[in-house]
């Protein structure tokens, strides 16, 4: 297995865009992170994406997106996994270049959701869960989570508000990075009163779909040469799946998938759960964040939402997560916040994070689909 | 849309069909090809009682295409009383009298229509057990 370096990043700034199809925003991201690793082509491009049939009515996505790129002809090819599109994307970019079949990749996360509105949207999303179990009874993938969070709350005896530190957290740190959508502080207050979308869950802890194109280029230490010592290198990636209905889980509180893809990334990278020093999370809800902390052993089960509310995962806390802003401020263009997640974990890892920069030497980066039936954890390493 | 898709769906949606696998004895629902216990391919048709309470609910104010005409809905995991958790709405419910462990019972209600000239879709639903039933 070789060593795999990102020797370049590039992102789009996440909103609606109404003037910028996917392909716009994918072939801008590429030109970015191109740019940036000083080439101008690669070995193989993987697009990560969840809804561009359902939503633009265009498939064969990875094709069309090499092709406005100026890349005709290369190796490309679309990858889905729901919300976790990204972080497969990445998982495949990882393998070709470990394996040695390439020396050079590109992983591009793009998603379009703009063009269509409400219940389309929710309809759009709802693909990720089980259509013949879960869909057909209108259950949207937030009603999905809704379900998650009230039994936790029954479980452990907490309120809504307490739930607020996620989002709070999300949107602090968001102030501070350009790309971000949503530039503003909220209040635990303004969680509480916000409008239910599927109750518990409410509209400001609802991570906003918007779209965005976010690109980074994976290399392997031939083809990094002298850029090695200076790149980020990929030192975990493991991905597993789990029952995609909520009901077929033995214990739906419990994200079997994020703790295998989780642990198998610790014993690759040789470190443990506390040596992680950023975890960019899948905070699509403030119940998946929790959820997902345990699972991945830096929370005990029950205490995902006490790390919170204790401001552990601030910036300055033992566990900061979300540090440019996560899905809920940074915005969730939902099968590119895999590839985003690696771009902000980089510009962490390069001291390049500007006010929100954390001491970090190790970071790990998770990608979930729908409910938890996809997890994709990577795990980075600064540069030496 | 389609017929077909719905046509399958049948003995699930109106019966709660599932499997009892032969071998260890667990009961499945939905119905699987491998027992995700023993892995035994040994399995065989359960009809559940339909019996069961709540695990867990919510109130659907936000709905995909289709179901947007009924919002506010509210939905619900249960718990079976054979075992197994199934997801449904539940029904002839005030959207805040559900609570978890609440006893309910199945019932076959419409799920929703494709248009007004479309198929209408039939499946089951959860509604509190009726008073004076065990």
């Amino acid at each position: 297995m070789r060593r795999v370096y990102i020797t370049g990043i590039g992102q789009t700034p996440v909103r609606e865009h109404w003037d910028r199809s996917a392909r716009d925003l994918a072939a801008s991201s590429i030109l970015q992170a191109l740019e940036q690793a000083g080439i101008d082509k690669a070995d193989a491009i993987y697009v990560g994406n969840a809804l561009s049939g359902e939503l633009t009515g265009q498939e064969q996505l990875a094709a069309l997106i090499a092709d406005f790129a100026g890349l005709t002809g290369t190796e490309a090819i679309r990858v889905e996994a729901a919300g976790a599109s990204g972080g497969a994307a990445v998982r495949l970019g990882y393998l070709a270049v470990a394996s040695g079949v390439h020396d050079t990749v590109l992983v591009t996360g793009v998603e379009k959701m703009s063009d269509l509105a409400g219940p389309a949207v929710e309809e759009a999303l709802a693909t990720s869960t089980d259509e013949e179990y879960e869909a057909i009874h209108g259950l949207s993938v937030v009603a999905l989570h809704a379900l998650l969070m009230r039994r936790y709350m029954h479980d452990y005896d907490l309120e809504r508000r307490d739930f607020a530190h996620f989002s709070v957290n999300s949107h602090r740190n968001a102030v501070n990075n350009e790309y971000a959508m949503f530039r503003r502080p909220i209040t635990v207050e303004a969680f509480e009163k916000a409008r239910l979308v599927a109750d518990p869950i409410s509209l400001l802890d609802s991570a906003p779909v918007a779209d965005g194109a976010a690109t980074i280029v994976l290399c392997s230490d031939k083809a990094a040469g002298k850029r090695a010592n200076s790149s980020v290198e990929i030192t975990g990636s493991a991905l597993a799946t789990d029952a995609v209905a909520l009901h077929d889980r033995p214990n739906p509180l419990f994200l079997r998938a994020v703790q295998e893809s989780a642990h198998k990334a610790y014993a690759q990278a040789g470190v443990t759960p506390k040596q992680i020093d950023i975890f960019e999370l899948h905070d699509a809800f403030a119940i998946l964040a929790a959820l997902s902390l345990e699972a991945s052993g830096l929370a005990p089960e029950g205490e995902g939402v006490r790390l919170a509310m204790e401001g552990e995962i601030a910036l300055e806390g033992r566990t900061p997560i979300c540090t440019m802003g996560g899905q809920k401020a940074r915005g969730y263009p939902v099968g590119a916040a895999g590839v985003y997640q690696i771009v902000e974990l980089v510009q962490q890892l390069r001291s390049e994070a500007g006010a929100n920069q954390v001491d970090a030497r190790v970071g790990m980066a998770q990608s979930i689909g729908g409910t938890g039936a996809t997890a994709v954890t990577h795990i980075l390493k600064s540069p030496e | 849309m389609s017929l077909a898709k719905h046509w399958r769906m049948q003995q699930q949606r109106y019966r709660l069909t599932g499997m009892q696998c032969e071998d260890c004895g667990a009961k499945l629902l939905p119905r699987r090809l491998v027992c995700p216990q023993c892995k035994s391919h040994n399995l065989q048709l359960y009809s559940f009682k339909g019996q069961g309470m709540v695990y867990s609910y919510t109130v659907v104010y936000d709905a995909p295409s289709g179901y947007d005409g009924y919002v506010p809905y509210p939905a619900a995991l249960v718990r079976l009383d054979e075992g197994p958790l199934v997801a449904a709405q539940l029904t002839d419910v005030d959207i805040d009298e559900a609570y978890i462990g609440m006893p309910v019972e199945m019932v076959t209600r419409r799920l929703r229509e494709h248009g007004e000239s479309g198929l209408i879709v039939y499946g089951y639903k959860f509604r509190p057990k009726l008073k004076g039933q065990a």
